[in-house]
């Protein structure tokens, strides 16, 4: 049926006329029906919109005007600010939201002919590894519902993973692409700071905050990725850097590929399962012809620490927009002027981000701004420059994605540093700007388990390239939860 | 370094965030054991390093001061709590 296929199999069938849009709109808006109840994945689903989309791409494929992905179904993160349709950032506060423009990743997937599903729940504002901190709710795993699926991007990795949309798109600030891609078994890849334009993309934490695909498949995220990069006039941040087809290297021969392995990553941290498993897809390399070089990449331990002052100094500077006053909620009869900010942004954030933006003002007070938000920043250099210098040997690192497979609902929600570390693997990336992704590489206890490949600044064609190569020689990213087949 | 109550009641103000009474005390917890956590960073010198902003250690590009965007000022209010006149409303501020 329709939702096993990859991206580039529905596009030829698009092509050959064997389906159209509207019937493929059709197929999953239902299957997200059928199964969403029980999921959560989706925050707002777009029925009409999207057949309205799905009938003008039909139209534009019989006039011959079709690229790869046109009339192809994609979710939103509910981050992305998209024109007449509600965006909450998994928020009470934006619960009232509906944006008046488009996010530039929203706009560009349109440009491309891509149909939006709906909005993806999430983290409230991003901020979360496992989806239990949304307002509109825990987002299920697949695999197991009752085990979290990861987060922030929790809701888009869902729903690819239960096959209820064919691709969707994340963010990633300290692993929300990489660790729920991981726990729910799918592909996902978050690219260099700078290469995928932030606008209109709710912003966390701006200088880790990327935006990235989400889907099945290497090859899936190489097209999305096509579509999705490039430089943003509209993005102070965006990089002024020519395109390439990400498509292109996907089917050169790894023969002679360097493969880092740092110690820090395979340390007693790591469970044995998981560190089986990661060991087997590195022999799977071996095969192919890779060379394994031993790395370390000393400043590892202290990514978590440095992320917890720079991600919340940032979001509590970030967040100071949302007032009451502009958009967003709005208390009952505010007495004055502090009492509408303080008991709009009171009632308007959950916990864990009221944690967050506390944190960040206390980094950023007098008298404490060198001792935490200075001391980060150097910090930040050091284990930025552990990655420099492993690049001069290593053409790409490999490691666990996630310390362990997915945890049960509730089972941390009450351990904030517990949670926090659940993302040690992947932070560090983030602080040094670098691309990584996450792919299937097998199961612990009929959990999935990913393998993170992370490469140099830009380098995301041999990241693609690595994953597909590794995705020709095995299958765990086409497994599918039974009851969702 | 541990945070109270007060340090808690404080930066919340700092914040202009509005938190439970009943919720203070767990947050003066939590927040501590981050804090904790954060302060593993004092183990390492950083005498002498530069302080990295951005990840790719470049500054922000600046454009030509010039009008680009049309003023669309009734769609942006649209969504709003309150407006007149063109202009958002907040609870009176001078006497």
């Amino acid at each position: 049926m329709y939702h096993t296929k990859t991206l580039s199999e529905l596009s030829a069938l698009l092509e050959a006329g064997d389906v159209t849009s509207v019937q493929l709109t059709e197929h999953f808006l239902q299957r997200i029906k059928n199964h969403d109840t029980e999921l959560n994945s989706f925050i707002t689903i777009t029925a009409e919109p999207a057949l309205k989309a799905a009938t003008a791409a039909d139209e534009k494929r019989k006039a011959g005007k079709a690229g790869p992905l046109t009339g192809i179904p994609i979710a939103h993160k509910d981050i992305f600010c998209t024109k007449n349709i509600k965006t909450s950032c998994g928020s009470k506060m934006l619960d009232n939201f509906v944006s008046p423009y488009d996010a530039t990743v929203v706009e560009k997937m349109q440009q491309a002919g891509m149909i939006i599903l709906g909005k993806t729940n999430m983290d409230e504002f991003a901020m979360g590894s496992s989806n239990e901190t949304s307002f509109f709710g825990p987002v299920k795993n697949p695999w197991n519902t009752k085990a979290v699926p990861g987060g922030s991007s929790g809701g888009s990795a869902s729903s690819v993973a239960a096959r209820l949309t064919p691709a969707a798109t994340g963010t990633d600030t300290g692993g929300s692409i990489r660790q729920p891609a991981s726990l729910c078994g799918i592909t996902g890849l978050k690219p260099t700071y700078g290469r995928v334009s932030r606008y209109g993309m709710i912003a966390f934490a701006s200088s880790l905050d990327q935006a990235g695909p989400m889907a099945q498949s290497a090859e899936d995220c190489a097209l999305l990725l096509n579509a999705m990069s490039g430089f943003d006039p509209k993005d102070s941040t965006s990089l002024e850097k020519d395109v390439p087809d990400y498509t292109a290297d996907l089917n050169k021969p790894l023969d002679g590929l360097k493969i880092g392995l740092p110690k820090e990553y395979f340390d007693e941290g790591l469970s044995k399962t998981t560190n089986d498993i990661v060991q087997k897809a590195i022999d799977e390399y071996k095969a192919m012809g890779a060379e394994i070089i031993d790395i370390s990449l000393p400043n590892t331990h202290l990514a978590v620490p440095v992320y917890y002052v720079v991600a919340p100094a940032e979001c509590s500077s970030n967040l100071s927009r949302f007032d009451g006053v502009r958009f967003g909620h709005r208390c009952e009869e505010p007495k004055d002027l502090e009492d509408l900010y303080k008991r709009s942004r009171g009632e308007g954030f959950g916990d864990e981000v009221k944690r967050r933006i506390l944190i960040g003002t206390y980094a950023l007070s007098a008298g404490y701004y060198d001792a935490y938000y200075i001391k980060a920043q150097q910090l930040r250099r050091m284990i930025s420059d552990d990655f420099t210098r492993a690049f001069e040997k290593v053409d790409v690192i490999m490691g666990p994605t996630s310390p362990e497979t997915a945890f049960n609902i509730g089972e941390k929600s009450d351990d904030p540093i517990s949670m926090y570390l659940s993302d040690i693997y992947t932070i560090a990336v983030n602080l040094a700007g670098l691309p990584g992704m996450s792919v299937p590489a097998g199961f612990n206890n009929k959990m999935p388990v990913g393998l993170q490949i992370i490469a140099n600044h830009f380098d995301e064609s041999r990241l693609l390239n690595v994953a597909h190569q590794y995705q020709q020689k095995t299958d765990w990213h086409k497994a599918i939860p039974e009851q969702f087949k | 370094m541990s945070l109270g109550s007060d340090d808690v009641k404080s930066i919340a103000h700092l914040a202009r965030l509005e938190i439970d009474e009943k919720n203070i005390e767990e947050h003066a917890k939590t927040l501590s054991s981050i804090i904790g956590l954060v302060e593993e960073m004092n183990a390492v010198d950083t005498t002498g390093i530069k302080p990295m902003a951005h990840p790719m250690d470049i500054s922000q590009r600046l454009r030509a001061d010039e009008v680009l965007e049309e003023n669309q000022r009734e769609l942006f209010q649209k969504v709003a709590p309150e407006t007149k006149d063109g202009l958002y409303l907040v609870p009176q501020v001078i006497e």
